[in-house]
């Protein structure tokens, strides 16, 4: 049995002079959730458009599942689930009637179809405006069915492009359940997203553009202990400012610290060595300096760094 | 959600071929259509136009209502252009490009539904929806035609005139399809088609006859005259028009005027190449356009 899979070869996608793709060449497979992860403006939305053939490569090619996208977009596309941007679904039409239009098309028996629809729109919450017209709902609904539209035919592989944009926060924490929720499932997800704490969240491999390359795709825990050297980083709260808001000397001296930066006046982020022996002894040694440690927890990861250090390398 | 374990060598889905596709695209962007206030509005002007008509014809009933040939030939004949051009621009002339301008078609595009599928589903709703309204037109005048008429048979040549309209629709809704792909923004296929189809195309035939004195049989308007031609007392069946010279005395000045008349055949032939030339060519632009 053929795992799910997503491959670009040499991808590359110009826009006149500019290069908003250039030569990527990922082998993804396995059901797994993958988070493609840049900022605004790298090219994740381009490859996502390349992927489903509503753009056309400039150089090189993609293929899901072993079918290619330019040349057999129906194979390509049968057994997958596709959220790009916010599409308009056509006003007129109900959320039960935008998903029968999909789920036929994608040739769902009918006897499956509303059984299917309902799973799914109560799944992206909406079950209660399954019949009310789709050009009456705001953004956040009509991702919402949008979201529901890529899951009718249960598909192997989804490709999501941002799919919290345009949310509100619950909406957002919503989708990121549900598609922690998908990954129990059996399927490949390729997921893109700015934010890099939706892709920890949720994915188990990040592939990290900039400026329309690839920086790496690795695993998350490879990614972290690879650029981390195995570091720990914390983040230390204060009940009132730093005195004159500098950093004492004194928390830099301490044995096994490497780095200490002031977040703000009443937040400190402290690299240090060791391991939780070592965490141990730094929080003691922190509370007995007696400048108003009230907490203490594991900073947002290597990964932050990493995102912020190599995103900001190009520019 | 219930997991399940997915092997691509036995699929659970069957993509529907894509000629089932385009049955099922036909069937959903048809009712699209029936629901939008387009239909509604188009059902009102035809609805107008055949009110007027009737009000024309009541009050004039003399030169109009003498027979059942002249009474269809001057109503259907001259009429029919109306609900056709309407109509064409109302349901084609957005087709293509409303799928790039409204994002609808960043739906579309997720689907397993090739490029063409998509094209012709929504060129046969489009034509369905407009023929619906050129039946209804001839509905308002069959009417008519049974008040005045009873019940004497109806013209053959009105059958042959509705065939050759509804040929016509088919060719109009191919160049709103060409215009509809060639630009993203809207607006400029519903203006270009009803500008060229309610007066361009005739214009540019009066400009050929007048001034250059040859044929205008690459004008579709041209070939389109034979849908009130078939009314006419001396049919020309053939592949070629008729030239007629007619010279008049204005005063002690001669003017020679010449007109042609198109063959019914070769006003079919030209509006079957304006239909397959200027609908493949739609296509062609669709295929390559890209969803930016
Ligand atoms: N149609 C286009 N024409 C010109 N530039 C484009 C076009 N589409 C995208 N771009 C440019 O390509 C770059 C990548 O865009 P995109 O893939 O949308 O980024 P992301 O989704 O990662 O935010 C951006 O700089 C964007 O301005
Ligand atoms: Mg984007």
């Amino acid at each position: 049995m053929a795992p799910p899979s997503i491959e670009t070869t040499d991808l590359t996608k110009t826009f006149g002079s500019f290069t908003a793709l250039e030569s990527l060449s990922l082998s993804i497979s396995g059901t797994k959730c993958v988070g493609f992860l840049g900022p605004n403006g790298a090219g994740k939305t381009t490859t996502l458009k390349l992927l489903t053939d509503m753009i056309f490569p400039t150089r090189g090619g993609c293929s899901i599942n072993g079918y290619s996208v330019q040349t057999d977009r129906k194979k390509a596309l049968a057994d997958a689930g596709v959220l790009i941007e916010t599409p308009e679904i056509y006003p007129s039409l109900t959320p039960n009637e935008a998903l029968e239009m999909v789920a036929d098309l994608r040739g769902v028996p009918p006897a499956e179809r509303r059984p299917r629809i309902r799973t799914v729109l109560s799944e992206v919450k909406m079950l209660d405006w399954a019949d009310q017209k789709v050009g009456r709902m705001s953004k956040g609904m009509k991702q919402r069915i949008n979201i529901a539209a890529a899951l009718v035919h249960d598909p192997a592989v989804l490709l999501l492009d941002e799919p919290s944009t345009g949310l509100d926060p619950r909406g957002m924490a919503e989708v990121r359940s549900i598609v922690r929720d998908l990954k129990k499932s059996q399927r490949l997800i390729f997921m893109s997203s700015h934010i890099l704490s939706e892709v920890t969240d949720v994915c188990d491999e990040v592939a990290l553009v900039n400026h329309g390359k690839l920086l790496f795709y690795d695993t998350l825990e490879n990614v972290t202990s690879r650029f981390s050297d195995g570091h720990s980083s914390v983040d230390v709260s204060l009940a009132r400012p730093l005195d004159g808001g500098v950093v004492p000397p004194s928390i830099a001296a301490l044995p096994g610290v490497l780095s200490v930066n002031a977040l703000d006046t009443k937040r400190l982020r402290i690299r240090f060595s060791g391991g939780a022996a070592g965490q141990e002894k730094l929080l003691e040694t922190l509370v007995g300096l007696k400048i108003g440690v009230i907490g203490m927890a594991d900073s947002e990861s290597a990964l932050e760094e990493v995102y912020l250090s190599q995103i900001s390398r190009g520019d | 959600m219930t997991a399940t374990v997915l092997s691509p060598e036995t699929p659970r889905l069957h993509v529907p071929v894509s000629s089932e596709q385009v049955l099922k695209l036909t069937r959903y962007q048809l009712r699209e259509y029936l629901r939008s206030r387009r239909f509604v509005a188009l059902l009102a002007i035809v609805l107008a136009v055949g009110a007027i008509l009737t009000a024309i014809v009541a009050h004039f009933r003399g030169g109009i209502v003498t027979t059942n040939l002249a009474f269809y030939g001057s109503l259907w004949g001259g009429g029919v252009a109306i609900p056709i051009v309407l109509s064409a621009v109302f349901f084609g002339g957005d087709a293509i490009a409303g799928e790039f301008q409204n994002k609808t078609g960043y739906f579309l595009m997720g689907l397993p539904v090739r490029r063409a599928t998509v094209y012709v589903g929504k060129f046969i709703a489009a034509y369905l929806a407009s023929a619906a309204m050129v039946l209804l037109f001839l509905a308002i005048l069959l009417a008519n035609g049974a008040y005045y008429f009873g019940s004497a048979a109806l013209p053959w040549q009105l059958a042959l005139s509705l065939l050759l309209s509804l040929l016509y629709l088919a060719a109009v809704l191919g160049a709103t399809f060409l215009f509809s792909s060639l630009f993203k923004t809207s607006a400029y296929g519903f203006v270009l088609t009803a500008i060229l189809f309610l007066f361009g195309f005739s214009l540019l035939q009066d400009v050929l006859v007048d001034l250059a004195k040859v044929e205008p049989w690459m004008i579709i308007s041209y070939a389109s005259s034979t849908i009130g031609g078939v009314f006419g007392s001396n049919i020309n069946w053939g592949l070629f028009g008729v030239k007629t010279v007619s010279t008049m005395m204005v005063g002690r000045i001669s003017v020679t005027t010449v007109s042609w008349t198109a063959g019914i055949g070769e006003g079919i032939v030209i509006m079957i190449a304006y239909l397959v030339i200027t609908a493949l060519a739609g296509l062609v632009l669709f295929e390559r356009e890209e969803f930016n």
